[in-house]
């Protein structure tokens, strides 16, 4: 029997939180254990680049390489669970209307856009910005920002290694489900790049629910 | 047999008689003294011999135009790596930076590894082993214990995340300052699905990998097996280091131009050192 995917609004639970974080914003909340996080694409194809930390000791963080090892799969979908460095398990994707998130390449910064396109993109806001202010206010820094995951951006690897951010497979309304599995403090870049199609070249909304 | 060592100056001459003690996996010092060089090494340019057993660390300093060889002895090794600029040590390696950058997820020769400031620190000028892997990273307590019933630093079986805590500590560096990591000599390919397959290892011994310092830094280096590595037993031979002075990257070297990203992260570093 199949089901039809539940509506970006509409909730298993009344909702605690419910935000949207503006096109090119940062934005941190903690999840307790057992609350749920829906990230919702209001207009589609919007990276949403995201770390989650212990709430309690943020020494322990989100790793990309630990969660890729738990499944031996790089890709991100229902089911997965996003593992600490301590090889802990932070939070469980519940569901995903997507099915494909990307946890290998990386955040963008100033810096890497300069390698990536051009120095005439180094005064150009990015998501190592977002991700470095964001932490500032948590009293974190640069040396916590590891490799992320980038909700809805869609990274192919092929046979022969080649590796790139190519068109997305999100859509208006698209989301996904991650149930916090010890309280974490979440953390997003609303991603601003304009330089590849991660936000099809016009950053927007998402929005942010906590039940 | 045990000796009296009831008084210090017992103690003393017993701890003496070690003087002069050779055993497989340990540094060479003075480096002069260094044997079975590769040909193309310059004895007298040589800065760094050392040898490293299973579960063994290093880290080190290491100035801009060294070039430092990691070879893999007896074909079966695992170097788990991670690097910083040493001036600066915020700075340091990128693994999402450097697939993403360089258009491709598997580091073979003329490779970059990129900082997650815009710089190249080091340059893949040598590659005989093509086995490589940016996805999967060091093994931890956990995984280790898993398989081989323990994981701790302390145990026979350690685990290649607590060796980089180790090395970094020394540096004043601590454990958020640990990056995801590359490991050297175990490849892992991406199927179509994004499974990660542990390359079969079909190389010979006395493959290496050599990479030029673009920057001053620190690299740690830890020989541990790797975490998708199928045996239940412990197995990482050993890993030869060797690091020795060489010319500066000239302004027609083919990597320094190999691509238009390339370039401007070598162009990055050059500014850097300007002021």
């Amino acid at each position: 029997m199949t089901t039809e995917p539940t509506p970006a609004t509409d909730f298993p639970a009344p909702p605690v939180y419910d935000v949207v974080i503006p096109a090119r914003a940062p934005w941190s909340q903690v999840v307790k254990k057992g609350q749920t996080l829906r990230i919702i694409d209001l207009e589609g194809n919007q990276a949403a680049d995201f770390l989650c930390y212990n709430a309690h000791d943020s020494a322990e963080r989100y790793s990309a390489q630990d969660t890729v090892v738990a499944r031996r799969n790089i890709y991100l979908s229902t089911g997965r669970v996003l593992m600490s460095n301590e090889a802990n398990p932070m939070m469980t994707i519940v569901a995903d209307t997507v099915g494909k998130h990307d946890t290998s390449g990386g955040a963008c910064s100033c810096e890497s856009n300069t390698l990536r396109y051009g120095h005439h993109t180094k005064h150009q806001h990015a998501c190592v910005e977002n991700f470095v202010y964001e932490l500032g206010q948590h009293g974190l820094g640069k040396r916590d920002t590891v490799s992320n995951i980038n909700w809805f951006m869609n990274v192919p690897v092929e046979p022969d290694g080649a590796l790139g951010i190519v068109d997305g497979l999100s859509a208006p309304g698209k989301y996904l489900d991650l149930r916090a599995e010890m309280d974490v403090l979440a953390v997003i870049s609303n991603c601003p790049q304009i330089n590849n199609p991660c936000n099809g070249f016009n950053p927007t909304p998402v929005r942010v629910v906590i039940w | 047999m045990r000796t009296n060592l009831s008084d210090p100056y017992q103690a003393r001459e017993h701890a003496r008689a070690q003087s002069g003690m050779v055993v497989p996996n340990m540094p060479t010092l003075p480096v002069e003294c260094a044997t079975n060089l590769p040909e193309e090494i310059e004895p007298a340019a040589l800065v760094w011999d050392e040898t490293l057993g299973a579960g063994d660390y290093c880290a080190r300093i290491l100035k801009r135009h060294t070039r430092l060889r990691l070879i893999n002895s007896e074909a079966d090794a695992c170097a788990h790596f991670i690097v910083f600029n040493a001036d600066r040590p915020i700075e340091r390696l990128n693994v999402a930076d450097t697939v993403k950058v360089q258009w491709n997820a598997y580091l073979k020769q003329n490779a970059l590894l990129l900082s997650d400031m815009g710089r190249v620190l080091m340059s893949l000028t040598r590659d005989t082993s093509g086995r490589h892997d940016t996805f999967c990273g060091p093994t931890n307590a956990k995984t280790n214990a898993m398989k081989y019933g323990a994981g701790d630093k302390f145990s026979p079986f350690p685990n290649a995340r607590d060796r980089f805590l180790i090395a970094l500590q020394k540096f004043g560096l601590g454990k958020r300052d640990i990056p995801p990591s590359l490991s050297f000599f175990k490849g892992v390919k991406i199927e179509p699905d994004g499974t990660t397959t542990l390359s079969d290892y079909a190389g010979k011994p006395g493959d290496y990998v050599e990479l030029r310092v673009e920057m001053n830094v620190l690299v740690v280096i830890a020989n541990c097996p790797h975490v998708l590595d199928p045996r239940p037993e412990y197995v990482a031979t050993p890993v030869r280091v060797l690091a020795y002075r060489g010319e500066p990257t000239p302004a027609d070297d083919p990597i320094r131009n190999g691509s238009p990203e390339a370039l401007r992260a070598f162009q990055n570093v050059e500014d850097y050192f300007l002021s």
